[in-house]
């Protein structure tokens, strides 16, 4: 009963993809529930990108099984590509042919009925922004529009699920940031899941509920934001870093005593409290009880930077 | 079915109306127009052994004339068409099928739509054969009907229906052509080099294949001032099976069977040369004897063609996507 809500939008199981002597993927595990927008992390050359064509069926993975929407990947590569978008890294359209005519294309290869065509194509250039330059030649864009001609090719097609690979390369801050926003309410809008691979860790932050990081191949942790924060940053939510004239194991002690207070560390003129709550009155009070003076505080949550450099040097 | 339908349709707008289709074909049309009906075309030349009767047998298959005379200073339309304009029409519509899709990443966004990847490759394919039958049809109907006017001679059904005939086998040349031109556009990435070594293959048939038939027909065969004449037609005789390994020699014997039914082939020739000395039958082959002698021509013309696109569908097949 509960197998079509708890199926996931992507599985991998043990996906592993080996060139050569290079293992390009090894054992990946990924979950990603139906309706979220997932970020996947990892350096160049991690292998985001081939992930991403085994999940698609476009690479046959060397061992391990990989379903979307519960389809085989490998198995059932039709049935995957009917219910999957896919903008490729170097997104590309006939130059010499007409925006709107790119978009036809797709929509006709996805056997829509010929008289829906054009008003999903209109309706999918209206999304984007690109309505006035329908029949313009896709030759003449920037690569900015044809990043957005891209999601309109998604739009087109009205997948389940999108797999965007580095969607924001090469385009200015921006223009990037509209891009963010627009798959953010698209996939929100429709339910639609998406899965984003970037190296760009403040693109990912933006818009993804939960991460995954690829590091040499291997998927070095999974799972979201918040949670991996709070791992990252020692179990806490918070992290408070207060400079004090002079540090004792008084104070610290103090502080550790402090509620919600889970970590305390150390270093020669910081200290570096994690916590669950924003105790940062309780800690002034507690530290000029203890009779030391408090020269500076801050405080900040966690960051996907923290997560990523985390597991990046781990790895 | 139906995605190969819309790659199809695709593809055959792109080949028609894009700037390559319309240079192509204009290309096409004055070239042959121009060697029919030019200042010193072949048009001359008809008129000229119309009023010799009986030198050339003009009698019959007049209209036939049109496309394998030759004109003064011009090849013939027939001439024209093997050597060059077919070979080119393949190439150019063929050379960067797959690897321009590949480097301007349309291909990895064509294979993510739910069609299965031959679809992509045999609707190319389909659709730059079609384009060669479409523009072989007009230039081939545009000079009949010039000629028409011109000559004043109708041609009779027999006569049109082997002008339907090497429309057929002049498309299955084209489809040889752009298969080779589709082929090298899956082995090599990058666009200028699969040009290349189209256009090297399509030379090599053109100039070497005439020395290289030579050459072996002289080491097996060789003939010197003394030789006997069984010896000298031996020579001949493997001169014109090697030249049988060429497209270009394939498509030439079989059209010029097919165009000229009251001249010898090369081979027939041979064998008749030291008996009557003529170049002429002394009666035309009936048209039933001709699709009979160029049967073998066709069949391996298809062969071969087969053999390339198998070649480079195993290929595409296997092809990794990404572009980067």
């Amino acid at each position: 009963m509960s197998a079509l809500t708890e199926q996931l939008a992507v599985e991998t199981v043990n996906l592993t993809k080996v060139y050569g002597q290079a293992t390009v993927a090894d054992r990946l595990n990924l979950h990603i529930a139906e309706g979220d927008i997932f970020g996947f992390l990892g350096p160049n050359g991690a292998g985001k990108t081939t992930t991403i064509l085994m999940l698609l069926g476009l690479t046959e993975p060397t061992s391990g099984k990989a379903y979307v929407c519960g389809y085989d990947s490998t198995r059932e590569p039709l049935q995957v590509k009917r219910i999957t978008g896919y903008v490729p890294e170097r997104v590309g359209f006939y130059e010499g042919l007409t925006a709107a005519y790119n978009l036809a294309y797709i929509a006709r290869l996805n056997e829509l009925p010929e008289k829906m065509v054009a008003q999903r194509v209109n309706e999918a250039l209206e999304v984007v922004g690109l309505t006035d330059v329908a029949e313009k030649k896709v030759g003449e864009f920037s690569k900015g529009m044809k990043q957005r001609l891209a999601f309109a090719d998604i739009l087109v097609k009205k997948p389940r699920v999108a797999i965007l690979d580095e969607p924001t390369a090469g385009i200015d801050p921006e223009g990037a940031g509209q891009i963010l926003d627009l798959i953010a309410d698209i996939a929100r809008e429709r339910k639609m899941t998406v899965v984003m691979s970037s190296h760009q860790l403040n693109h990912v932050e933006r818009i993804c509920d939960s991460v995954g990081i690829l590091v040499n191949g291997r998927l070095v942790v999974e799972g979201t934001v918040s949670q991996l924060g709070k791992d990252a940053l020692g179990g806490g939510q918070f992290k408070i870093e207060i400079k004090l004239t002079e540090i004792t194991s008084d104070i610290v002690e103090a502080i550790q005593r402090i509620d919600g207070v889970i970590n305390v560390e150390r270093t020669v003129e910081l200290l570096v409290i994690s916590c669950s709550r924003d105790v940062r009155s309780q800690i002034a009070r507690v530290v000029i009880e203890a009779g030391g003076l408090l020269v500076g505080m801050k405080i900040r949550s966690y960051a996907l930077e923290d997560i990523y450099l985390k597991y990046f040097r781990e790895a | 079915m139906k995605g190969l339908v819309t790659v199809f349709t695709k593809e055959l707008t792109d080949y028609l109306l894009s700037w390559r289709g319309i240079i192509l074909f204009a290309a096409v049309l004055l070239t042959t127009v121009f060697a029919v009906f030019g200042p010193s075309g072949a048009l001359q030349n008809i008129r000229q052994a119309l009023d010799t009767p009986t030198q050339y047998r003009v009698g019959e298959f007049v209209f036939l004339r049109l496309f394998t005379t030759s004109g003064q200073g011009a090849p013939s339309f027939l001439y024209f068409i093997t050597m060059f304009l077919v070979p080119i029409l393949g190439i150019t519509l063929g050379f960067d099928a797959i690897n321009n899709e590949q480097n301007n990443g349309t291909l990895g966004r064509l294979l993510s739509q739910p069609i299965y990847r031959d679809v992509v490759f045999n609707g190319k394919f389909l659709a730059g054969t079609v384009t060669i039958g479409i523009m072989l049809s007009t230039i081939t109907l545009l000079i009949s009907g010039l000629g028409l006017r011109i000559i004043g001679v109708p041609p009779s059904s027999e006569e049109a229906f082997r002008i339907f005939l090497f429309l057929v086998l002049g498309t299955l040349y084209g489809a040889f052509w752009l298969g080779l031109a589709m082929l090298f556009s899956v082995l090599l990435r990058r666009v200028a080099t699969s040009a290349l070594a189209s256009i090297a293959v399509w030379v090599f048939f053109i100039f070497f294949m005439t020395m290289i038939t030579g050459f072996i027909a002289n080491t097996i065969a060789p003939v010197d001032a003394a030789s006997s004449q069984q010896e000298v037609m031996r020579n001949l005789r493997i001169h014109v099976s090697a030249m049988r390994a060429s497209p270009i020699g394939l498509f030439q014997e079989a059209t010029t069977v097919l165009l000229v039914p009251g001249a010898r082939t090369m081979g027939e020739y041979l064998q008749l040369q030291t008996a009557s000395g003529a170049l002429w039958m002394p009666g035309a082959l009936p048209l039933g004897q001709t699709i009979l002698t160029i049967w073998p021509h066709i069949v391996t013309l298809i062969a071969t063609t087969a053999v390339l696109f198998v070649i480079s569908y195993a290929k595409f097949m296997r092809e990794e996507i990404r572009s980067t």
